[in-house]
């Protein structure tokens, strides 16, 4: 069978970072701080949406110190954006390991090629780690007490659980066992600590891997992988009550962390397949085939649908029973602030579902670069959205919107990406090239 | 099937043992001129169709088409019983809610697909209960793959043929005559 091998690959490829992608990559995190500023000052000096302001009542009304924290509603914004692009990144970076953990897991083949890839992304777990326990500090709790006690997180107000507060609110005094500051920051510590720690495990041994071979170092990954996925199983749903779900802390729903993990999930999926068209582009991991294009173009398309059958899902149960509690939630987005984010409630099924599916259901377009690229990157900023639909109208309701200031901070997070994981990436060699699978990964056929 | 004339043609039947060395072979056997009538399979081969170079079938085409008449009947059925010819609140909905109709069209969508792509996969490949099938070799519901190459579609000898799969890897081959419908 040594006519198998008639073609002969280079496994050692070390991965170079592009200095013009690392400027280019800087650059967008210059544009992005410019970007925010610029919004800032046109959210500081606007006029014109004051009027606005006096007229909602309800949900909003409640903030006792709603006109006192008014001069600080930009910074609200621009601490919002940064917390909801923290939750969206820290999701992909995740999501990378947890793509490692199931490929250990499943001894799956075709992807030993492309796993270094996703392997560089829990790299930029300890920066939004360590971001979100600030974010959380200055602005989700408001220790400092910059939003006179309301920070985004209405749960986190003074006296919400004390009977003889004005703030007292019974609802969220019986949650919290649950949602109270202690309890919160350490579980998010914990969360990113043990994801991180079991990361790094991973990916060292698979380095050790190019070195001994053998496949010892395999069969101990997957254990390792195991111990990860069902960590993550756990945590990644607590993770999306806590860091998303409990911005509107009355509601609950039981779909919500399976839903957030497919949002994060798919999204990470994109981002793979974003790095592995780039790669080759340069030239890189000439090995890897449009069949292996075909299997990440297959897990976009079939992940995009069950995002969109657990979003519907969880729609579906409250249109139907009517519950005004559970009905809340989407008539503040669908409704609320004057409809102004029910557009952005289609775009985000339109974007999320019909394009993806559309795009790539026929088998021609999973296999070319261009259509992966184009849905890769719509995917990217339509769960973008969908992390905004669920923070933006329950943090900052009628301050809310989409406008330089959210732009900035996408291109700040994205350069910041950019940046950690290409260097990491830099940083080991491209291909495990003593991965047991790897010769299936090779001719990987289908 | 009286009136079909009674013709035999002659194939030549190789058998192989291995999947690897059949994939790299059916390629150099396809490249020296060589046409292949068919290679049957104990378990589908990765890869194969397209080294025999098959054309993509049409059945996901098919399944689209089937996906689509599915929606629209069932949405149709709903529309029509819940909004025209019954009217009934439900749930304090409207006649014809949108969102009421996602899973129905769903479900209509995967079950004429799935009973239509069957339909269409029996009928395209002829089979039907009580059929009894032709093998060139009954091996190849086994441990061997076996390719047929129909003599009178190829313009080299039978003995040329038989040299050039044999050099690429079959471990025996024979002749068989097949009976004109044996095929269908």
């Amino acid at each position: 069978m040594a006519e198998h091998h008639s073609v002969s690959y280079n496994l050692d490829e070390q991965y170079i970072f592009d200095p013009r992608i690392r400027r280019n990559a800087i650059i967008a995190v210059v544009v992005g701080f410019a970007l925010v500023i610029l919004g800032i000052i046109l959210a500081a000096t606007g006029g014109g949406h004051e009027a606005a302001h006096g007229e909602h009542a309800g949900a909003a009304a409640e903030h006792a110190g709603a006109a006192a924290e008014h001069g600080a509603s930009w910074l609200k914004r621009l601490f919002a954006n940064l917390w909801i692009n923290n939750v969206y990144f820290t999701g992909i970076a995740l999501c990378g390991i947890f793509f490692v953990a199931v490929q250990y897991a499943a001894w799956a083949g075709w992807s030993s090629l492309i796993l270094r890839i996703p392997m560089a992304f829990g790299f930029f777990l300890p920066v939004t780690g360590v971001l979100m326990i600030i974010y959380f500090l200055v602005a989700g709790a408001d220790v400092a007490h910059i939003f006179h006690g309301h920070g985004l997180f209405h749960w986190t107000v003074e006296g919400i659980a004390d009977e003889h507060s004005p703030n007292f609110d019974e609802v969220l005094a019986s949650k919290t066992w649950y949602l109270n500051f202690g309890f919160f920051m350490a579980r998010m510590v914990v969360y990113f600590v043990v994801w991180f720690t079991l990361f790094t495990i991973i990916r060292k041994r698979s380095l050790q891997e190019d070195i001994e071979g053998g496949l010892e170092i395999y069969d101990r990954n997957i254990v390792f992988s195991a111990i990860f996925i069902i960590f993550f199983a756990v945590t990644s749903v607590m993770a999306a009550w806590d860091w998303s779900m409990s911005a509107d802390p009355h509601w609950f729903s039981t779909m919500y962390g399976w839903y957030t993990f497919a949002s994060w999930w798919v999204a990470c999926l994109a981002t793979i397949t974003l790095a592995t068209v780039y790669l080759k582009e340069q030239g890189y991991l000439k090995m890897v085939n449009s069949n292996h294009l075909h299997d990440l173009g297959k897990f976009m398309f079939a992940f995009s649908i069950f995002w969109t059958y657990v979003w519907f899902a969880q729609f579906m149960l409250i249109y139907y029973a009517n519950i005004p509690e559970e009905t809340n939630h989407f008539n503040e987005i669908f409704e609320g602030f004057g409809g102004k984010y029910k557009g952005m409630f289609f775009v985000n099924l339109l974007v999320n579902f019909l394009f993806p599916f559309l795009a790539l259901m026929t088998r021609e377009s999973k296999r070319k670069m261009t259509f992966l690229k184009l849905v890769a990157w719509g995917i990217l900023a339509g769960h973008w959205l969908d992390f905004y639909l669920n923070m933006t109208p329950f943090m900052l309701g009628d301050d809310g919107g989409i406008g330089f200031m959210e732009l900035g901070v996408i291109a700040i997070y994205a350069g910041a990406f950019v940046f950690v994981v290409g260097t990491f990436l830099a940083k080991a060699p491209l291909i495990a090239k003593n991965h047991p699978m790897l010769e299936e990964s090779l001719h990987h056929n289908q | 099937m009286e009136h079909h004339i009674h013709s035999e043609s002659a194939f030549l039947v190789g058998i192989f043992d291995d999947e690897d060395v059949l994939m790299s072979g059916v390629k150099k056997i396809r490249n020296s001129g060589v046409k292949i009538h068919e290679v049957y399979t104990p378990f589908p081969i990765h890869g194969l169709d397209d080294a025999l170079g098959y054309s993509r079938s049409f059945m996901s085409k098919a399944a689209f088409l089937f996906g689509v008449t599915g929606f629209t009947c069932l949405v149709t059925l709903m529309v029509w019983t819940m909004g025209f010819d019954w009217p009934m609140i439900v749930g304090g909905k409207d006649y014809v809610s949108i969102p009421v109709l996602v899973p129905v069209g769903f479900e209509g969508t995967v079950l004429f697909s799935a009973l239509g792509m069957v339909a269409t996969f029996l009928t395209v490949s002829n089979l039907y209960p009580g059929k009894k099938p032709f093998l060139f070799d009954s091996r190849c519901t086994d441990d061997k793959f076996v390719m047929a190459i129909d003599l009178t579609k190829n313009k080299l000898t039978p003995e040329e043929i038989t040299s050039i799969i044999k050099n690429y890897g079959a471990i025996e081959v024979s002749t068989k005559l097949v009976q004109a419908g044996d095929l269908d």
